[in-house]
């Protein structure tokens, strides 16, 4: 099963609840694994400290010129879709970031003269946390492309585990490539007019998915402005987290929150409300 | 010589574009027969590597000079390896810009912009 854990505003909690709520369904016995799919920010493992046992570079392929073979035609920069090459003065330019590894390049070179090459953008951590298996993707600064790394976090998905997604915050590839294949979204939103103003949007997005859903409202405390939203819209808010300073303080030093049986059981009733249903 | 500018639009008179890689229009001029033609700028709705096709356009052309306002990192690196100069154009008509340029008034651009400087109202919904 896959729990894809997103918002569309940064900030409102997705990591605190996607980290609690791992460790909570781990601790109840439940085979479960974190992904944090957030991989321009991936933080999750502040909070779970995890032991790491592997990392795997992410690559994509782009095109490799052999300057010997190539007899400067410019086939290749008039039929790329991505305006990743160029010809000039008879010899290739290449954009590599603008590149989408499609490979129809190497495909129509009439000399032969394009291979295909790994470049790295990134990588895959895998580590532990007790019986947590937890992942995470990290894209390297400056890489303008998430979804390579996104993907590559889905292949590691297993079908009989409770499988946690930490998206990334807004509505763009890398989020709609993170909830791909999600049995149930938890949209994390707060009580302020942006939360709203963004939690509209994720519900534009996983309702496009078709994926149930339910809201959980962190720093808790006032609520009209969301509640009034979902109530108007059949939305079911499955458990709110109060906004105490407590919980801040805790967040702060990277500390889970489910020490404190109190709100340990808020995550039982999330759990039985996403996962224990018949 | 030719002299290619950024355009907002097909004739002399109209305004110059101070984005490269996202102008409606090339103009290219031939100093010597006074003559000029309109080109479309694919890269204006291009979803990505505008300032390649801009460059890849201004290129085929076979020009000598690029007036315009700004450039970005990728066609900066194409127009200098055709070795294109470049100068720095104003907001004005096409016309003012080729008279500036005659009378040797206007700067040459060595340093590109950051790139997506030419996404105009990229925020506007």
């Amino acid at each position: 099963m896959n729990i894809s854990v997103l918002s569309g505003k940064g900030g409102t909690g997705k990591t605190t609840i996607s980290t609690n709520l791992a460790v909570r369904l781990t601790t109840k016995g439940y085979k479960t694994q974190y992904l944090d799919f957030d991989v321009e920010e991936p933080n999750g493992f502040i909070f779970l400290k995890p032991q790491i046992k592997n990392r795997e570079d992410v690559a994509v392929k782009v095109p490799q010129i052999d300057e010997d073979l190539c007899n400067g035609c410019g086939l290749c920069a008039k039929k790329c879709n991505f305006n990743a090459i160029s010809v000039v003065k008879g010899k290739v330019v290449l954009f590599e970031k603008l590149c989408h590894s499609c490979g129809l390049c190497s495909i129509i070179c009439p000399q032969k003269a394009v291979t295909e090459t790994d470049r790295v953008i990134g990588k895959i951590e895998k580590g532990f946390n007790g019986k947590l298996i937890t992942y995470r993707g990290i894209l390297n600064i400056g890489e303008p492309m998430g979804v390579p790394i996104i993907e590559k976090l889905q292949e590691q998905t297993k079908s009989d585990y409770i499988n946690i997604i930490d998206s990334p915050p807004g509505s763009s590839c890398n989020v709609v490539h993170s909830i791909e294949g999600s049995d149930y979204s938890i949209l994390v939103t707060e009580p302020t007019k942006f939360g709203l103003h963004d939690l509209k949007i994720a519900v534009k997005v996983v309702e496009k998915f078709n994926i149930p859903y339910g809201v959980v409202i962190n720093k808790s405390q006032q609520d009209n402005i969301i509640e009034d939203f979902c109530n108007k819209n059949n939305i079911k808010i499955i458990a709110k987290i109060p906004f105490d300073r407590k919980i801040a303080h805790k967040y702060s030093k990277g500390d889970l929150l489910i020490n404190d049986e109190k709100i340990a059981s808020i995550f039982d009733s999330i759990i039985s409300e996403v996962v224990e249903v018949d | 010589m030719k002299i290619c500018l950024s355009s907002t639009g097909k004739g002399i008179e109209s305004k110059l574009d101070i984005r490269f890689g996202r102008c409606q229009y090339f103009v290219i001029v031939d100093t010597e027969t006074n003559e000029a033609k309109a080109i479309y700028n694919k890269g204006a709705d291009s979803p990505q590597g505008a300032g390649v096709t801009a460059a890849d356009t201004v290129l085929e052309q076979g020009v000598d000079v690029v007036i315009t306002g700004n450039v970005g990192p990728n066609a900066m690196k194409l127009l200098s390896k055709g070795d294109i100069e470049i100068y720095k154009g104003t907001e004005n008509s096409l016309k003012d810009n080729i008279e500036k340029f005659k009378e040797k008034s206007l700067n040459k651009i060595t340093k590109s912009v950051k790139a997506h400087s030419g996404l105009k109202n990229r925020w506007d919904r």
